[in-house]
């Protein structure tokens, strides 16, 4: 190992895992709002707009971001429609964490207990109220588990970007490697790399799963 | 323009050589599956075990490689292990050892959570009623815990088959890198294949998870446990 090597690389992998995790959070912001309406259509049964977000659901969940990205970055500009590498990777992370998350919401607003809604109804609430003050607590605290996985989830899926052209730790690592054939330090600093990012996150949502495990109610 | 792009994907033996893309993703899926679901078994049944040492290097293992993303991993194999050890590895058995490490560790932790939700007395009660333990296995214990686990591994092969996308990382060609190699021969004739190449591909892997995971969620519904 050459640590002085490794020293002197360390601002590129920093600059590269804040270019990660700022793609990541906006994914991850942009995904729960998608997962969020997905949901609720799907809960409500509107329709038309159900039977669409259950199309896209399925269509987010059976094919592989790397595709996804290389549609979006490669394809759509034949038609005329231009989108940024930053942005196209954003738009990626949406399309298929928005999926992922609106199955956590989902398995969360199943378990809201069907009398929970009767009595909102009873004492008055209107629909926003209900899901304001009834449904949305309860849903939350029971999808926290796979919410926190899907949040783990999509920020390692963040590790594909370099293939639309991103700067990100892959992309680092794979230059280096290029550059000074230094592959063993190149590789050990990624591995730390999104050891560093992922492992408090990790031990976050272990946390987090055992504070909600008794969340569930009215049942 | 538009009708320009679809006829590259009939024009000569484009089409076949997409197929033998997709025929490569396949047997990758099929032989990492098949290998995570045989050591998952072994490494699900381990660590129920209780044996402190066990379990302490199955969770680190676990941990870590559920922390990494594969394609970290797929670039350790590929470009550390054979630099560290001199040894020549083709991308494809890369890929496969990858995805071996990594789906025994999720297959192992499916097993040991179906095993373990299986509740006590029900080993009792078959012991109650005089059968020996390789009875209450065979009778008791395997049938509950398959329904658990095997929507869930379903699960795991359809997540498995949509990875194998990464290893056009690593140099090797299945579908995607085929993809490409059809779009750059035809920039000039054809400049919008590239919406219809990656179309297809992007449908072709749907009409791969899709059954798959249709029938995960129908098992799911059926074995309602």
């Amino acid at each position: 190992m050459d640590y002085g090597f490794i020293l002197e690389h360390i601002p590129q992998y920093a600059a590269a895992a804040v270019l990660t995790l700022r793609l990541a959070a906006y994914g991850v912001i942009l995904s729960i709002i998608t997962g969020l309406i997905c949901s609720f259509l799907i809960y409500f049964k509107v329709p038309i707009l159900k039977t669409i977000a259950n199309i896209y659901i399925e269509l987010s969940r059976n094919t592989p971001l790397l595709v996804q990205l290389f549609f979006l970055y490669f394809g759509l500009p034949k038609l005329g429609i231009m989108i940024s590498s930053e942005a196209c990777a954003i738009l990626g992370l949406t399309f298929l964490g928005g999926s992922y998350m609106a199955e956590a919401f989902r398995s969360g607003l199943d378990g809201v207990e069907k009398g929970q809604i009767e009595a909102g109804l009873s004492i008055g609430l209107n629909r926003l109220q209900l899901i304001r003050y009834v449904i949305l607590p309860q849903a939350i605290a029971t999808s926290v588990p796979p919410l926190c996985a899907n949040f783990i989830f999509l920020i390692k899926e963040t590790s594909v970007f370099s293939a639309v052209a991103l700067a990100d730790l892959m992309y680092v690592a794979k230059d280096l490697i290029g550059l000074y054939y230094k592959t063993d330090e190149a590789l050990f600093m990624l591995v730390v790399a999104y050891l560093i990012i992922l492992l408090p996150i990790s031990l976050l949502a272990t946390l987090l799963e055992r504070k909600v495990r008794h969340a569930g109610f009215g049942n | 323009m538009q009708d320009l792009g679809i006829k590259v994907l009939f024009e000569g033996n484009n089409l076949l050589r997409l197929g033998e893309g997709l025929w490569l993703v396949l047997e990758l899926s099929f032989i990492s599956v098949f290998l995570s679901v045989v050591f998952g078994i072994i490494m699900g049944i381990l660590m129920t075990l209780k044996n402190p040492v066990i379990n302490f290097l199955a969770r680190v293992y676990l941990e870590f490689v559920r922390i990494m993303p594969q394609l970290v991993l797929l670039f350790v194999v590929y470009f550390g292990l054979t630099k560290m050890f001199g040894i020549h590895l083709s991308g494809f058995s890369a890929a496969v050892i990858v995805f071996v490490i990594w789906g025994t560790a999720e297959m192992g932790d499916l097993v040991r959570g179906a095993l373990l939700a299986v509740p006590k007395h029900q080993y009792e009660s078959g012991a109650a009623i005089g059968l020996n333990k390789a009875q209450i296995f065979r009778y008791i214990i395997i049938p509950q815990t398959l329904r658990r686990l095997v929507p869930l591994a379903i699960n795991l092969a359809t997540r498995m088959i949509k990875t194998t996308s990464l290893i056009v990382m690593i140099g090797v060609v299945e579908m995607l890198k085929v993809g490409q190699q059809i779009i750059e021969a035809n920039r000039y004739t054809a400049p919008s294949a590239a919406l219809w190449i990656y179309g297809t591909i992007f449908f072709l892997y749907f009409f791969l998870c899709y059954p798959v995971s249709l029938l995960a969620h129908r098992l799911e519904k059926r074995w309602d446990v």
